[in-house]
């Protein structure tokens, strides 16, 4: 019993460590959603969302990252049933969705600065890239993360300790697609309902 | 891993998900974020009660997201998981609130024209 006790102690420690980093995280991002919604306005003649934004892509993302979340979840299931090969292969599928989210972002971002409308055009777009790419950063972050663990389940197994660090990437991917879901709400969804 | 390892890991680690969770989950964010998005493609109500909807809905996939992705619920006491995930609700609150309330204020009181000024005369402090 006592090293059952011990075994909890372990993993629930670094476990909440690794929350109070998430929840910090969120603070973050909560500062960028002040600071957009204090600028969202401030288009300086140039446009608003309401004409930039392209509501079915963001839809598309939307689904592709809360898809990649689920199968984040079944991946840690495999991990925990100490099955390697279907633990490896959802986290390829959640890898492949996730580079897929992450393309349509960068040609909106690319559209947006060819059209001439990039984060030096007004205070809104300035605030807008800021806040989606600080998120989209979070992602790439996220994806090399996930190779670099995969890489580690592949060669040496789900030992306890690669468990862990699957947990915490998990951890890690659920809080991204709540944050997105904020993105999706108050940027894009807020910018189609009026000019 | 040892078999007596695993037998542990398995006991104690009641904070992760089940199939069943993670479905539920699934479905239920897929539902609420659809239908999100179609009160404000068909523009069903007013401006205003538009946003107050697509927010309440982002709300409640919040709630999902945390109990069944994250398993907020399923803690043991004590639940520091929680509590810390309460501060942090109270800090974004404080942070955007206040934040917008600040800035409304300052529309309100000053006009766009006397904010720049007076920017421009205290950028050299």
């Amino acid at each position: 019993m006592s090293s059952s006790a011990t075994v909890q102690a372990d993993d629930s420690k670094p476990i909440l460590g690794f929350w109070i980093y998430i929840m910090t995280d969120c603070v973050l991002f909560a500062s960028l959603f002040a600071t957009y919604a204090v600028l969202y306005k401030s288009t300086a003649g140039g446009p608003s969302g309401y004409q930039l934004f392209a509501l079915k892509n963001v839809l598309a993302e939307t689904l592709i990252l809360l898809t990649s979340s689920f199968t984040c979840g079944l991946a840690m299931l495999a991990a925990h049933r100490d099955d390697r090969k279907q633990t490896l292969f959802w986290f390829a599928v959640t890898f492949a969705l996730g580079v897929a989210f992450l393309t349509i972002e960068l040609t909106e971002f690319r559209h947006f600065v060819v059209t001439g409308n990039s984060w030096r055009r007004s205070g809104f777009l300035s605030a807008f890239f800021t806040l989606v790419g600080t998120h989209g950063l979070h992602i790439t972050i996220g994806l090399m993360w996930m190779v670099i663990l995969m890489w580690q389940v592949f060669k040496c197994g789900l030992a306890r300790v690669t468990i862990r660090r699957l947990t915490f990437l998990s951890m890690f991917w659920h809080f991204l697609d709540i944050i997105w879901i904020f993105i999706f709400t108050i940027v894009y969804l807020r910018g189609a309902i009026a000019p | 891993m040892s078999e007596h390892e695993k037998i542990v890991v398995a006991q104690h680690d009641t904070a992760r998900g089940s199939l069943a969770s993670y479905v539920a989950g699934y479905i239920f964010a897929v539902y609420l974020t659809v239908t999100a998005y179609l009160v404000v493609y068909n523009h069903l109500f007013s401006n205003t009660t538009l946003t107050v909807v697509i927010v309440g809905l982002a709300l409640v996939q919040f709630m999902v997201h945390m109990l069944f992705f994250l398993h907020l619920g399923r803690e043991t006491k004590p639940r520091w998981k929680l509590a810390v995930a309460l501060f942090m609700i109270m800090v974004v609150v404080v942070l955007v609130g206040g934040s917008l309330w600040i800035m409304s204020n300052l529309t309100y009181r000053m006009t766009p024209t006397q904010q720049n000024n007076y920017m421009n005369n205290q950028q050299g402090i």
